[in-house]
């Protein structure tokens, strides 16, 4: 499926947890970028500003 | 079409659970994990897998949790170091009891019936909490000191001047390991209450430490379970897709609510968890398919009213609206 499995044991589990420390960074630093570009205009109209 | 060879139909679930779950864990600073494991031996998952996936998705929300916290966290390293030597081990015997149950073909029923025994305590203990009937504060200290006058060698000391057995200290983080290897939790909830009321810790440097212990025992658990290719991946993937957006939402929003007139939900939310779990279980042996769909709408159904809860009560501070409809439901 995401080419890991081939790998198997030890190898595949390095993989496995690398792939979800990855992604955890990415989202860490798109969602923050996200966040300050659209955060305070976010804020603003649910506040009905 | 499927993604991952997950239909698009279940990605939307799972990253809007994951959603629901960060929203959660943002605003509580717990149920990031032992709502995930259940989910997925609800939508039919085998127990190894349901346990991997939910140890990974633990890692991956405690590296954000991390990241977020690098600037001011306070982390006491003897302690952590401590508590992930006796985790590792813990976890590493708690995945052991998984596969054992799983060869003799027991292990959904009990890790189905400790999951129901468990969130049925913790639910219970906030829903007493919320009620104002808690005497966590008084009972506290005195057991901390107590705690702290055992003298069993090695005695450590830790930040805040606390003295307290390496023994002790140990025994704990075994304790929890074995939980944490057996269920897919990442025991955030038992940690930090273990520390600041078992041991005394001031709750700045259990907050700092508590993340960093459960970045590496997550991870440590995730790479057990990978190695026998008990980790859905894909899931794992989505879940975190939406939890990291959640978990923004949750955190700004204890900016606006106080979480104590949310608590209330929450506890009934980990209550109608047991209940889904133990109404799948049911289902299950007596093959009454109802039961598997009560099960699921109970799990999602709870998540989404308190995450939503959460959500509207933010809305109703920031619009300065105390006595509307809405938001006079959203205090608990």
């Amino acid at each position: 499926m995401l080419g890991i499995e081939s790998l198997g044991g030890s190898a595949a589990a390095v993989a496995t947890v690398g792939a979800v420390l990855a992604e955890a960074m990415v989202l860490y630093i798109g969602y923050g970028a996200l966040t300050r570009i659209v955060g305070s205009r976010t804020l603003d109209a649910l506040g009905g500003e | 079409m499927a993604i991952f060879g997950v239909s698009l139909a279940m990605v939307a679930v799972f990253v809007g659970f994951g959603l629901l779950i960060g929203t959660l864990f943002g605003f509580f600073g717990m149920g990031g994990s032992f709502l995930v494991t259940p989910a997925l031996l609800v939508l039919g998952y085998p127990s190894t897998v349901a346990v991997g996936s939910g140890l990974a998705f633990v890692f991956g929300t405690s590296v954000i949790g991390a990241l977020r916290h690098r600037d001011h966290g306070q982390v006491d390293y003897t302690l952590a170091i401590i508590m992930i030597i006796a985790m590792t081990f813990g976890i590493e015997l708690g995945k052991n009891v998984v596969f054992f149950l799983d060869a003799t073909g027991r292990a959904d029923a009990i890790i189905n019936v400790a999951y129901v025994g468990l969130l049925a305590a913790v639910g219970l203990f906030t829903l007493r909490d919320a009620r104002g009937s808690g005497d966590g504060e008084s009972t506290g200290p005195g057991l901390a000191e107590r705690v702290q006058a055992i003298e069993i060698p090695p005695m450590v000391t830790f930040r805040g001047d606390v003295r307290v057995s390496a023994v002790i200290v140990a025994a704990i983080g075994l304790v929890i390991g074995v939980l944490s290897g057996f269920l897919g939790v990442g025991g955030g909830f038992l940690l930090m209450p273990a520390m600041m009321y078992g041991l005394g810790i001031p709750a700045a440097v259990a907050v700092g430490t508590d993340i960093l212990q459960i970045t590496i025992s997550g991870a440590f658990g995730a790479f057990t379970y990978a190695e026998s290719g008990s980790v859905a991946l894909p899931v794992v993937g989505m879940l975190l897709l939406g939890s990291a957006l959640g978990a923004r939402v949750g955190a700004g929003a204890t900016n606006l609510v106080d979480e104590d007139e949310i608590k209330g939900y929450f506890a009934a939310m980990l209550l109608a968890g047991s209940a889904a779990v133990a109404a799948n279980r049911l289902g299950d042996v007596y093959g009454i398919d109802v039961l598997g769909t009560v099960s699921t709408a109970l799990i999602f159904g709870a998540a989404l009213l308190v995450s939503g809860a959460v959500v509207l009560a933010a809305v109703c501070r920031l619009r300065g609206d105390r006595t509307g409809v809405w938001c006079r439901l959203t205090t608990s």
